[in-house]
Protein backbone atom coordinates (compact mmCIF):
# COMPACT_ATOMS: atom_id res chain seq x y z
CA UNK A 1 0.00 0.00 0.00
CA UNK A 2 2.68 2.48 1.02
CA UNK A 3 4.95 1.21 -1.73
CA UNK A 4 2.18 1.72 -4.25
CA UNK A 5 1.48 5.21 -2.92
CA UNK A 6 5.12 6.22 -3.01
CA UNK A 7 5.40 4.74 -6.49
CA UNK A 8 2.50 6.85 -7.67
CA UNK A 9 3.91 10.03 -6.19
CA UNK A 10 7.33 9.30 -7.66
CA UNK A 11 5.88 8.72 -11.08
CA UNK A 12 4.21 12.09 -10.86
CA UNK A 13 7.27 14.16 -10.06
CA UNK A 14 10.30 12.15 -11.08
CA UNK A 15 10.13 9.45 -13.69
CA UNK A 16 12.57 6.62 -14.23
CA UNK A 17 16.20 7.70 -14.20
CA UNK A 18 18.02 8.06 -17.48
CA UNK A 19 15.42 9.99 -19.43
CA UNK A 20 17.66 12.95 -20.14
CA UNK A 21 20.72 10.88 -20.93
CA UNK A 22 18.87 8.48 -23.19
CA UNK A 23 16.92 11.25 -24.91
CA UNK A 24 20.10 13.27 -25.38
CA UNK A 25 21.93 10.29 -26.90
CA UNK A 26 18.97 9.50 -29.12
CA UNK A 27 18.63 13.07 -30.36
CA UNK A 28 22.36 13.26 -31.07
CA UNK A 29 22.24 10.02 -33.02
CA UNK A 30 19.04 10.81 -34.91
CA UNK A 31 20.26 14.33 -35.55
CA UNK A 32 23.65 13.38 -36.97
CA UNK A 33 22.70 10.29 -38.94
CA UNK A 34 19.17 11.08 -40.13
CA UNK A 35 18.04 14.67 -39.59
CA UNK A 36 21.20 16.43 -40.76
CA UNK A 37 21.59 14.61 -44.10
CA UNK A 38 17.86 14.81 -44.81
CA UNK A 39 17.92 18.54 -44.10
CA UNK A 40 20.62 18.80 -46.75
CA UNK A 41 18.38 16.88 -49.14
CA UNK A 42 15.46 19.21 -48.50
CA UNK A 43 17.42 22.48 -48.49
CA UNK A 44 19.96 21.83 -51.22
CA UNK A 45 17.63 21.85 -54.26
CA UNK A 46 16.49 25.39 -53.40
CA UNK A 47 19.97 26.73 -52.73
CA UNK A 48 20.57 27.88 -56.27
CA UNK A 49 17.16 29.52 -56.32
CA UNK A 50 13.72 28.17 -57.13
CA UNK A 51 14.32 28.61 -60.87
CA UNK A 52 17.24 26.14 -60.80
CA UNK A 53 15.04 23.63 -58.97
CA UNK A 54 12.23 24.12 -61.48
CA UNK A 55 14.67 23.73 -64.35
CA UNK A 56 15.98 20.50 -62.80
CA UNK A 57 12.42 19.24 -62.38
CA UNK A 58 11.61 20.14 -65.98
CA UNK A 59 13.48 17.18 -67.38
CA UNK A 60 11.87 14.66 -69.69
CA UNK A 61 14.39 11.94 -68.86
CA UNK A 62 13.60 12.33 -65.16
CA UNK A 63 9.87 11.95 -65.74
CA UNK A 64 10.51 8.93 -67.92
CA UNK A 65 12.67 7.36 -65.19
CA UNK A 66 10.05 8.09 -62.53
CA UNK A 67 7.39 6.58 -64.77
CA UNK A 68 9.49 3.44 -65.31
CA UNK A 69 10.09 3.08 -61.56
CA UNK A 70 6.46 3.73 -60.72
CA UNK A 71 4.88 1.39 -63.27
CA UNK A 72 7.32 -1.50 -62.79
CA UNK A 73 7.00 -1.30 -58.99
CA UNK A 74 3.22 -1.18 -59.28
CA UNK A 75 3.07 -4.12 -61.68
CA UNK A 76 5.50 -6.23 -59.65
CA UNK A 77 3.60 -5.60 -56.41
CA UNK A 78 0.30 -6.41 -58.13
CA UNK A 79 1.62 -9.72 -59.45
CA UNK A 80 3.06 -10.49 -56.03
CA UNK A 81 -0.35 -10.22 -54.33
CA UNK A 82 -1.91 -13.45 -55.74
CA UNK A 83 1.43 -15.26 -55.52
CA UNK A 84 1.91 -14.13 -51.92
CA UNK A 85 -1.68 -15.02 -50.96
CA UNK A 86 -1.21 -18.52 -52.42
CA UNK A 87 2.06 -19.03 -50.55
CA UNK A 88 0.65 -17.70 -47.28
CA UNK A 89 -2.44 -19.89 -47.59
CA UNK A 90 -0.36 -22.98 -48.34
CA UNK A 91 1.95 -22.25 -45.41
CA UNK A 92 -0.79 -21.67 -42.85
CA UNK A 93 -3.70 -23.82 -43.98
CA UNK A 94 -2.52 -26.03 -46.80
CA UNK A 95 -0.69 -28.64 -44.71
CA UNK A 96 2.08 -28.19 -47.23
CA UNK A 97 4.63 -31.00 -47.38
CA UNK A 98 7.99 -29.48 -46.41
CA UNK A 99 6.25 -26.53 -44.81
CA UNK A 100 9.19 -25.54 -42.60
CA UNK A 101 11.64 -25.47 -45.51
CA UNK A 102 9.18 -23.46 -47.58
CA UNK A 103 8.73 -21.05 -44.67
CA UNK A 104 12.48 -20.45 -44.47
CA UNK A 105 12.76 -19.94 -48.23
CA UNK A 106 10.14 -17.17 -48.21
CA UNK A 107 12.59 -14.84 -46.46
CA UNK A 108 15.35 -15.52 -48.96
CA UNK A 109 14.83 -12.26 -50.90
CA UNK A 110 15.23 -10.37 -47.59
CA UNK A 111 18.42 -12.25 -46.82
CA UNK A 112 20.26 -12.15 -50.13
CA UNK A 113 22.16 -8.89 -50.66
CA UNK A 114 20.77 -6.85 -53.55
CA UNK A 115 23.94 -6.97 -55.66
CA UNK A 116 23.87 -10.77 -55.51
CA UNK A 117 20.19 -10.79 -56.48
CA UNK A 118 20.99 -8.42 -59.33
CA UNK A 119 23.71 -10.43 -61.05
CA UNK A 120 21.89 -13.70 -60.36
CA UNK A 121 18.58 -12.66 -61.92
CA UNK A 122 20.38 -11.05 -64.86
CA UNK A 123 22.14 -14.37 -65.52
CA UNK A 124 19.07 -16.50 -64.86
CA UNK A 125 16.81 -14.53 -67.20
CA UNK A 126 19.56 -13.48 -69.63
CA UNK A 127 19.58 -14.75 -73.24
CA UNK A 128 21.69 -17.78 -72.24
CA UNK A 129 20.16 -18.25 -68.80
CA UNK A 130 18.34 -21.28 -67.43
CA UNK A 131 15.01 -19.48 -67.73
CA UNK A 132 16.01 -16.83 -70.26
CA UNK A 133 17.02 -19.27 -73.01
CA UNK A 134 13.79 -21.31 -73.10
CA UNK A 135 11.72 -18.14 -72.80
CA UNK A 136 13.67 -16.58 -75.68
CA UNK A 137 12.70 -19.55 -77.85
CA UNK A 138 9.08 -18.71 -77.08
CA UNK A 139 9.79 -15.19 -78.23
CA UNK A 140 9.85 -13.70 -74.71
CA UNK A 141 12.89 -11.68 -73.77
CA UNK A 142 12.97 -10.64 -70.13
CA UNK A 143 16.44 -9.39 -69.28
CA UNK A 144 17.61 -5.94 -70.38
CA UNK A 145 14.12 -4.46 -70.64
CA UNK A 146 11.39 -3.11 -68.38
CA UNK A 147 10.10 -6.69 -68.06
CA UNK A 148 13.39 -7.58 -66.36
CA UNK A 149 12.80 -4.80 -63.84
CA UNK A 150 9.37 -6.23 -63.01
CA UNK A 151 10.87 -9.71 -62.52
CA UNK A 152 13.54 -8.37 -60.17
CA UNK A 153 11.03 -6.32 -58.17
CA UNK A 154 8.70 -9.32 -57.91
CA UNK A 155 11.49 -11.29 -56.30
CA UNK A 156 12.29 -8.49 -53.87
CA UNK A 157 8.65 -7.78 -52.97
CA UNK A 158 7.22 -11.26 -52.55
CA UNK A 159 8.11 -11.73 -48.85
CA UNK A 160 6.34 -8.49 -47.93
CA UNK A 161 2.98 -9.87 -49.08
CA UNK A 162 3.44 -13.32 -47.51
CA UNK A 163 4.62 -11.96 -44.17
CA UNK A 164 1.83 -9.36 -44.00
CA UNK A 165 -0.94 -11.83 -44.75
CA UNK A 166 0.38 -14.80 -42.77
CA UNK A 167 -0.34 -13.59 -39.19
CA UNK A 168 -3.88 -12.50 -40.11
CA UNK A 169 -4.53 -15.84 -41.74
CA UNK A 170 -3.20 -17.64 -38.70
CA UNK A 171 -5.55 -15.72 -36.39
CA UNK A 172 -8.53 -16.35 -38.64
CA UNK A 173 -10.70 -18.91 -36.84
CA UNK A 174 -11.26 -22.06 -38.94
CA UNK A 175 -14.85 -21.94 -37.70
CA UNK A 176 -15.39 -19.09 -40.14
CA UNK A 177 -14.80 -21.41 -43.07
CA UNK A 178 -16.77 -24.21 -41.43
CA UNK A 179 -19.70 -21.90 -40.85
CA UNK A 180 -19.58 -20.72 -44.47
CA UNK A 181 -19.50 -24.36 -45.58
CA UNK A 182 -22.42 -25.28 -43.32
CA UNK A 183 -24.41 -22.36 -44.69
CA UNK A 184 -23.97 -23.87 -48.13
CA UNK A 185 -21.06 -21.95 -49.58
CA UNK A 186 -18.97 -23.76 -52.13
CA UNK A 187 -15.21 -23.81 -51.46
CA UNK A 188 -14.50 -21.07 -54.00
CA UNK A 189 -17.33 -18.98 -52.52
CA UNK A 190 -15.80 -19.38 -49.08
CA UNK A 191 -12.44 -18.22 -50.41
CA UNK A 192 -13.84 -15.37 -52.46
CA UNK A 193 -16.56 -14.08 -50.10
CA UNK A 194 -15.27 -14.94 -46.63
CA UNK A 195 -11.50 -15.35 -46.58
CA UNK A 196 -10.26 -12.85 -49.15
CA UNK A 197 -12.20 -9.89 -47.71
CA UNK A 198 -10.72 -10.51 -44.26
CA UNK A 199 -7.23 -10.77 -45.73
CA UNK A 200 -7.62 -7.71 -47.92
CA UNK A 201 -6.27 -5.06 -45.50
CA UNK A 202 -3.18 -7.17 -44.78
CA UNK A 203 -2.68 -7.82 -48.47
CA UNK A 204 -2.99 -4.11 -49.24
CA UNK A 205 -0.50 -3.34 -46.50
CA UNK A 206 1.96 -5.88 -47.92
CA UNK A 207 1.33 -4.48 -51.38
CA UNK A 208 2.16 -0.98 -50.14
CA UNK A 209 5.40 -2.15 -48.54
CA UNK A 210 6.45 -4.03 -51.67
CA UNK A 211 5.56 -1.06 -53.85
CA UNK A 212 7.46 1.43 -51.68
CA UNK A 213 10.48 -0.84 -51.65
CA UNK A 214 10.25 -1.35 -55.41
CA UNK A 215 10.28 2.36 -56.22
CA UNK A 216 13.58 2.89 -54.43
CA UNK A 217 15.18 -0.44 -55.29
CA UNK A 218 18.56 -0.21 -56.99
CA UNK A 219 21.00 -3.11 -56.66
CA UNK A 220 18.72 -5.96 -57.66
CA UNK A 221 17.41 -4.02 -60.67
CA UNK A 222 20.31 -2.33 -62.48
CA UNK A 223 21.97 -5.53 -63.72
CA UNK A 224 18.84 -6.92 -65.35
CA UNK A 225 17.28 -3.64 -66.49
CA UNK A 226 19.37 -2.79 -69.54
CA UNK A 227 19.24 0.83 -68.33
CA UNK A 228 18.16 2.46 -71.56
CA UNK A 229 17.19 6.09 -70.95
CA UNK A 230 13.43 6.68 -71.39
CA UNK A 231 12.71 2.90 -71.53
CA UNK A 232 14.34 0.85 -68.83
CA UNK A 233 16.15 3.42 -66.73
CA UNK A 234 14.86 3.54 -63.15
CA UNK A 235 14.79 6.76 -61.13
CA UNK A 236 17.43 5.68 -58.56
CA UNK A 237 19.83 4.89 -61.41
CA UNK A 238 19.24 8.34 -62.92
CA UNK A 239 20.26 9.81 -59.55
CA UNK A 240 23.57 7.98 -59.90
CA UNK A 241 23.95 9.08 -63.54
CA UNK A 242 23.35 12.72 -62.59
CA UNK A 243 25.89 12.46 -59.79
CA UNK A 244 28.47 11.09 -62.21
CA UNK A 245 27.76 14.13 -64.40
CA UNK A 246 28.36 16.33 -61.30
CA UNK A 247 24.76 17.55 -61.67
CA UNK A 248 23.94 17.71 -57.97
CA UNK A 249 20.79 19.80 -58.50
CA UNK A 250 19.39 17.22 -60.93
CA UNK A 251 20.29 14.29 -58.68
CA UNK A 252 18.83 15.99 -55.63
CA UNK A 253 15.53 16.86 -57.24
CA UNK A 254 14.96 13.24 -58.32
CA UNK A 255 15.95 12.05 -54.85
CA UNK A 256 13.53 14.53 -53.34
CA UNK A 257 10.63 13.25 -55.46
CA UNK A 258 11.54 9.64 -54.62
CA UNK A 259 11.60 10.44 -50.91
CA UNK A 260 8.18 12.10 -51.04
CA UNK A 261 6.61 9.19 -52.96
CA UNK A 262 7.94 6.46 -50.66
CA UNK A 263 7.04 8.45 -47.51
CA UNK A 264 3.48 8.90 -48.76
CA UNK A 265 3.31 5.20 -49.52
CA UNK A 266 4.41 4.16 -46.05
CA UNK A 267 2.17 6.72 -44.40
CA UNK A 268 -0.75 5.18 -46.29
CA UNK A 269 0.25 1.70 -45.09
CA UNK A 270 0.56 2.90 -41.49
CA UNK A 271 -2.84 4.60 -41.68
CA UNK A 272 -4.39 1.43 -43.05
CA UNK A 273 -2.82 -0.68 -40.31
CA UNK A 274 -4.09 1.63 -37.58
CA UNK A 275 -7.58 1.47 -39.03
CA UNK A 276 -7.48 -2.29 -39.20
CA UNK A 277 -6.12 -2.58 -35.66
CA UNK A 278 -8.89 -0.35 -34.36
CA UNK A 279 -11.45 -2.38 -36.25
CA UNK A 280 -10.19 -5.57 -34.65
CA UNK A 281 -10.33 -4.08 -31.17
CA UNK A 282 -13.90 -2.94 -31.71
CA UNK A 283 -14.73 -6.43 -32.93
CA UNK A 284 -13.25 -7.96 -29.78
CA UNK A 285 -15.28 -5.65 -27.55
CA UNK A 286 -18.48 -6.72 -29.20
CA UNK B 1 -11.91 -34.07 -54.25
CA UNK B 2 -10.65 -32.04 -51.31
CA UNK B 3 -7.56 -34.22 -51.22
CA UNK B 4 -6.77 -33.60 -54.87
CA UNK B 5 -7.16 -29.83 -54.50
CA UNK B 6 -4.83 -30.00 -51.51
CA UNK B 7 -2.14 -31.72 -53.58
CA UNK B 8 -2.79 -29.30 -56.43
CA UNK B 9 -2.17 -26.40 -54.07
CA UNK B 10 0.99 -28.03 -52.74
CA UNK B 11 2.31 -28.59 -56.25
CA UNK B 12 1.48 -25.03 -57.27
CA UNK B 13 3.13 -23.64 -54.15
CA UNK B 14 6.30 -25.61 -54.63
CA UNK B 15 6.39 -24.65 -58.31
CA UNK B 16 6.26 -20.96 -57.35
CA UNK B 17 8.89 -21.46 -54.69
CA UNK B 18 11.16 -23.43 -57.01
CA UNK B 19 11.10 -20.93 -59.86
CA UNK B 20 11.19 -17.73 -57.84
CA UNK B 21 13.12 -18.65 -54.71
CA UNK B 22 15.18 -21.81 -55.24
CA UNK B 23 16.64 -21.26 -58.72
CA UNK B 24 18.57 -18.05 -57.87
CA UNK B 25 20.72 -19.43 -55.01
CA UNK B 26 21.32 -22.66 -56.97
CA UNK B 27 22.50 -20.55 -59.90
CA UNK B 28 24.91 -18.61 -57.67
CA UNK B 29 26.55 -21.81 -56.48
CA UNK B 30 26.63 -23.37 -59.97
CA UNK B 31 28.22 -20.32 -61.56
CA UNK B 32 30.80 -20.03 -58.79
CA UNK B 33 31.80 -23.69 -59.14
CA UNK B 34 31.66 -23.76 -62.95
CA UNK B 35 35.44 -24.15 -63.28
CA UNK B 36 35.81 -26.46 -60.30
CA UNK B 37 36.23 -25.82 -56.61
CA UNK B 38 39.70 -24.31 -56.95
CA UNK B 39 38.60 -21.29 -58.99
CA UNK B 40 36.45 -19.61 -56.32
CA UNK B 41 39.15 -20.04 -53.71
CA UNK B 42 41.77 -18.58 -56.03
CA UNK B 43 39.53 -15.64 -56.93
CA UNK B 44 38.75 -14.91 -53.28
CA UNK B 45 42.47 -14.91 -52.47
CA UNK B 46 43.02 -12.03 -54.91
CA UNK B 47 44.32 -8.95 -53.03
CA UNK B 48 41.43 -6.74 -54.17
CA UNK B 49 38.94 -9.42 -53.09
CA UNK B 50 40.62 -9.77 -49.69
CA UNK B 51 40.62 -6.02 -49.24
CA UNK B 52 36.89 -5.91 -50.08
CA UNK B 53 36.16 -8.65 -47.54
CA UNK B 54 38.20 -6.85 -44.89
CA UNK B 55 36.48 -3.52 -45.55
CA UNK B 56 33.03 -5.11 -45.39
CA UNK B 57 33.82 -6.83 -42.08
CA UNK B 58 35.20 -3.64 -40.51
CA UNK B 59 32.32 -1.45 -41.73
CA UNK B 60 29.75 -4.01 -40.59
CA UNK B 61 31.31 -4.35 -37.13
CA UNK B 62 31.47 -0.57 -36.63
CA UNK B 63 27.92 0.08 -37.85
CA UNK B 64 26.50 -2.70 -35.73
CA UNK B 65 28.32 -1.48 -32.64
CA UNK B 66 27.30 2.17 -33.01
CA UNK B 67 23.73 1.49 -34.08
CA UNK B 68 23.21 -1.04 -31.28
CA UNK B 69 24.33 1.33 -28.52
CA UNK B 70 22.24 4.24 -29.75
CA UNK B 71 19.43 1.95 -30.84
CA UNK B 72 19.03 0.67 -27.28
CA UNK B 73 18.99 4.22 -25.89
CA UNK B 74 16.37 5.25 -28.44
CA UNK B 75 14.23 2.19 -27.70
CA UNK B 76 14.42 3.00 -23.97
CA UNK B 77 13.29 6.57 -24.54
CA UNK B 78 10.40 5.79 -26.88
CA UNK B 79 9.16 2.73 -25.02
CA UNK B 80 9.33 3.82 -21.37
CA UNK B 81 8.34 7.47 -21.55
CA UNK B 82 5.64 9.65 -23.04
CA UNK B 83 6.79 13.12 -24.08
CA UNK B 84 5.91 15.82 -26.60
CA UNK B 85 6.90 15.07 -30.22
CA UNK B 86 7.52 11.42 -29.37
CA UNK B 87 5.60 10.36 -32.48
CA UNK B 88 7.78 12.62 -34.60
CA UNK B 89 10.93 11.07 -33.12
CA UNK B 90 9.64 7.57 -33.87
CA UNK B 91 8.85 8.58 -37.45
CA UNK B 92 12.34 10.04 -37.84
CA UNK B 93 13.93 6.84 -36.53
CA UNK B 94 11.88 4.72 -38.94
CA UNK B 95 12.46 7.00 -41.92
CA UNK B 96 15.64 5.39 -43.30
CA UNK B 97 13.70 2.20 -44.04
CA UNK B 98 11.61 4.00 -46.63
CA UNK B 99 14.49 5.87 -48.24
CA UNK B 100 15.92 4.53 -51.48
CA UNK B 101 19.49 3.26 -50.93
CA UNK B 102 20.75 5.62 -53.61
CA UNK B 103 19.22 8.57 -51.77
CA UNK B 104 20.79 7.30 -48.54
CA UNK B 105 24.16 7.66 -50.24
CA UNK B 106 23.40 10.93 -51.98
CA UNK B 107 22.56 12.79 -48.76
CA UNK B 108 26.12 12.29 -47.55
CA UNK B 109 27.55 13.67 -50.78
CA UNK B 110 25.40 16.77 -50.27
CA UNK B 111 27.28 17.29 -47.01
CA UNK B 112 30.74 15.94 -47.74
CA UNK B 113 31.05 15.64 -51.53
CA UNK B 114 33.24 17.94 -53.63
CA UNK B 115 30.19 20.15 -54.27
CA UNK B 116 28.76 19.49 -50.82
CA UNK B 117 28.37 21.96 -47.99
CA UNK B 118 31.55 21.04 -46.12
CA UNK B 119 33.39 18.86 -48.62
CA UNK B 120 35.82 21.44 -49.89
CA UNK B 121 36.64 22.87 -46.48
CA UNK B 122 37.33 19.42 -45.08
CA UNK B 123 39.35 18.53 -48.15
CA UNK B 124 41.62 21.48 -47.47
CA UNK B 125 42.14 20.19 -43.94
CA UNK B 126 43.00 16.84 -45.52
CA UNK B 127 39.95 15.13 -44.05
CA UNK B 128 38.33 12.82 -46.58
CA UNK B 129 34.84 11.54 -45.90
CA UNK B 130 33.19 11.11 -49.30
CA UNK B 131 34.85 8.51 -51.54
CA UNK B 132 36.62 7.11 -48.47
CA UNK B 133 35.90 4.74 -45.58
CA UNK B 134 34.15 7.31 -43.32
CA UNK B 135 31.57 7.97 -46.05
CA UNK B 136 30.94 4.25 -46.44
CA UNK B 137 30.45 4.00 -42.69
CA UNK B 138 28.00 6.93 -42.61
CA UNK B 139 25.98 5.47 -45.49
CA UNK B 140 25.85 2.07 -43.78
CA UNK B 141 24.87 3.68 -40.47
CA UNK B 142 22.01 5.52 -42.16
CA UNK B 143 20.69 2.42 -43.93
CA UNK B 144 20.85 0.13 -40.88
CA UNK B 145 19.79 2.85 -38.45
CA UNK B 146 16.27 1.71 -37.39
CA UNK B 147 16.58 -2.06 -37.05
CA UNK B 148 17.69 -2.45 -33.41
CA UNK B 149 15.18 0.10 -32.12
CA UNK B 150 12.39 -1.34 -34.24
CA UNK B 151 13.00 -4.86 -32.99
CA UNK B 152 13.27 -4.17 -29.27
CA UNK B 153 11.04 -1.13 -28.68
CA UNK B 154 7.68 -2.95 -29.07
CA UNK B 155 8.81 -5.64 -26.63
CA UNK B 156 10.14 -3.11 -24.11
CA UNK B 157 6.90 -1.17 -24.32
CA UNK B 158 4.88 -4.34 -23.76
CA UNK B 159 6.91 -5.10 -20.65
CA UNK B 160 5.78 -1.84 -19.11
CA UNK B 161 7.84 -0.15 -16.43
CA UNK B 162 6.88 -1.99 -13.24
CA UNK B 163 10.13 -3.94 -12.95
CA UNK B 164 12.14 -0.80 -13.75
CA UNK B 165 10.26 1.22 -11.14
CA UNK B 166 10.83 -1.48 -8.54
CA UNK B 167 14.55 -1.44 -9.36
CA UNK B 168 14.54 2.35 -9.12
CA UNK B 169 12.92 2.22 -5.66
CA UNK B 170 15.61 -0.23 -4.65
CA UNK B 171 18.17 2.41 -5.62
CA UNK B 172 19.39 1.14 -9.00
CA UNK B 173 20.94 3.65 -11.39
CA UNK B 174 19.90 4.05 -15.02
CA UNK B 175 22.62 1.79 -16.38
CA UNK B 176 21.97 -0.83 -13.72
CA UNK B 177 18.29 -0.87 -14.61
CA UNK B 178 19.03 -1.04 -18.32
CA UNK B 179 21.70 -3.71 -17.99
CA UNK B 180 20.19 -5.86 -15.22
CA UNK B 181 16.43 -5.46 -15.64
CA UNK B 182 15.38 -4.30 -19.08
CA UNK B 183 17.91 -5.82 -21.46
CA UNK B 184 17.94 -9.34 -19.99
CA UNK B 185 14.18 -9.46 -20.58
CA UNK B 186 14.64 -8.26 -24.15
CA UNK B 187 17.82 -10.18 -24.95
CA UNK B 188 16.40 -12.35 -27.73
CA UNK B 189 14.84 -9.39 -29.46
CA UNK B 190 18.07 -7.43 -29.07
CA UNK B 191 20.12 -10.22 -30.59
CA UNK B 192 17.62 -10.50 -33.40
CA UNK B 193 17.89 -6.77 -34.11
CA UNK B 194 21.69 -6.95 -34.01
CA UNK B 195 21.70 -9.83 -36.50
CA UNK B 196 19.31 -8.00 -38.81
CA UNK B 197 21.56 -4.93 -38.68
CA UNK B 198 24.56 -7.16 -39.46
CA UNK B 199 22.91 -8.75 -42.48
CA UNK B 200 21.79 -5.39 -43.85
CA UNK B 201 25.14 -3.73 -43.22
CA UNK B 202 27.24 -6.28 -45.06
CA UNK B 203 24.90 -6.49 -48.03
CA UNK B 204 24.31 -2.78 -48.55
CA UNK B 205 24.99 -1.84 -52.15
CA UNK B 206 23.20 1.28 -53.42
CA UNK B 207 24.06 3.71 -50.63
CA UNK B 208 27.66 2.56 -50.37
CA UNK B 209 28.02 2.59 -54.16
CA UNK B 210 27.16 6.29 -54.31
CA UNK B 211 29.64 7.41 -51.62
CA UNK B 212 32.47 4.95 -52.15
CA UNK B 213 34.11 6.08 -55.38
CA UNK B 214 34.72 2.43 -56.35
CA UNK B 215 38.48 2.31 -55.92
CA UNK B 216 39.42 -1.42 -56.09
CA UNK B 217 41.52 -2.49 -53.15
CA UNK B 218 40.68 0.74 -51.31
CA UNK B 219 37.02 1.69 -51.06
CA UNK B 220 35.30 -1.36 -52.50
CA UNK B 221 33.18 -3.44 -50.18
CA UNK B 222 32.13 -6.97 -51.10
CA UNK B 223 28.91 -5.94 -52.92
CA UNK B 224 30.77 -3.26 -54.88
CA UNK B 225 33.54 -5.69 -55.80
CA UNK B 226 30.88 -8.10 -57.09
CA UNK B 227 29.66 -5.36 -59.44
CA UNK B 228 33.18 -4.58 -60.66
CA UNK B 229 33.94 -8.24 -61.34
CA UNK B 230 30.60 -8.85 -63.05
CA UNK B 231 30.90 -5.81 -65.29
CA UNK B 232 34.44 -6.92 -66.13
CA UNK B 233 33.07 -10.28 -67.33
CA UNK B 234 34.90 -12.15 -64.54
CA UNK B 235 31.81 -14.27 -63.99
CA UNK B 236 33.31 -17.00 -61.84
CA UNK B 237 35.04 -14.51 -59.55
CA UNK B 238 31.87 -12.37 -59.33
CA UNK B 239 29.71 -15.34 -58.39
CA UNK B 240 32.32 -16.67 -55.95
CA UNK B 241 32.24 -13.39 -54.07
CA UNK B 242 28.44 -13.34 -54.40
CA UNK B 243 28.25 -16.88 -52.97
CA UNK B 244 30.42 -15.93 -50.01
CA UNK B 245 28.43 -12.76 -49.30
CA UNK B 246 25.10 -14.54 -49.72
CA UNK B 247 26.19 -17.34 -47.38
CA UNK B 248 27.29 -14.82 -44.76
CA UNK B 249 24.01 -12.93 -44.98
CA UNK B 250 21.88 -16.07 -45.09
CA UNK B 251 23.68 -17.54 -42.09
CA UNK B 252 23.00 -14.32 -40.16
CA UNK B 253 19.34 -14.24 -41.12
CA UNK B 254 18.98 -18.00 -40.51
CA UNK B 255 20.42 -17.64 -37.02
CA UNK B 256 17.94 -14.86 -36.42
CA UNK B 257 14.97 -17.05 -37.43
CA UNK B 258 16.19 -19.77 -35.05
CA UNK B 259 16.43 -17.24 -32.23
CA UNK B 260 12.99 -15.89 -32.97
CA UNK B 261 11.48 -19.34 -32.89
CA UNK B 262 13.18 -19.86 -29.55
CA UNK B 263 12.03 -16.52 -28.20
CA UNK B 264 8.47 -17.28 -29.26
CA UNK B 265 8.65 -20.66 -27.55
CA UNK B 266 9.94 -19.12 -24.30
CA UNK B 267 7.23 -16.46 -24.47
CA UNK B 268 4.58 -19.13 -24.88
CA UNK B 269 5.75 -21.16 -21.89
CA UNK B 270 5.72 -17.96 -19.88
CA UNK B 271 2.17 -17.23 -21.01
CA UNK B 272 0.89 -20.66 -20.08
CA UNK B 273 2.65 -20.61 -16.69
CA UNK B 274 0.34 -19.36 -13.90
Amino acid sequence: MTVAASLRSRRARDPLPGFRLALGGTLLWVGLIVALPLTALIVRPWQEGPSAMLAALHDGRMFAALRVSFTTALLAALIDVPLGLTLAWALVRGRLPGRRIADGLIDLPFAIPTAVTGITLATLYGPQGWLGAPLAKLGLSIAYSATGIVVALMFVGLPFIVRSVEPVLRDLPPELEEAAGLLGARPWQTVWRVILPTLLPAAVSGFGLAFARGIGEYGSVIFIAGNQPYHSEIAPLLVVVRLQEYDYAGATSIAFVLLVISSLCLAAVAWLRRRVARGLIVGADE
Amino acid sequence: MIGSSRWGLAALTWAIIAVILILPPVLVMTEALRNGAGAPIASLADPDALSAIRLTLVMTALSVLINTIFGVLAAWVISKYRFPLRGFLVALIELPISVSPVVAGLVWLLLFGTQGWWGEALDRMNIHIAFAAPGILLATLFVTFPYVTRTIAPLMEQQGRDAEEAAMLLGASFFQILWRVTLPEARWALLSGVLLTTARAMGEFGAVSVVSGHIPGMTETMPLHIETLYNGYQTVAAFSMAALLALMAMATVGLRSLLEARARASLQTKDTAP
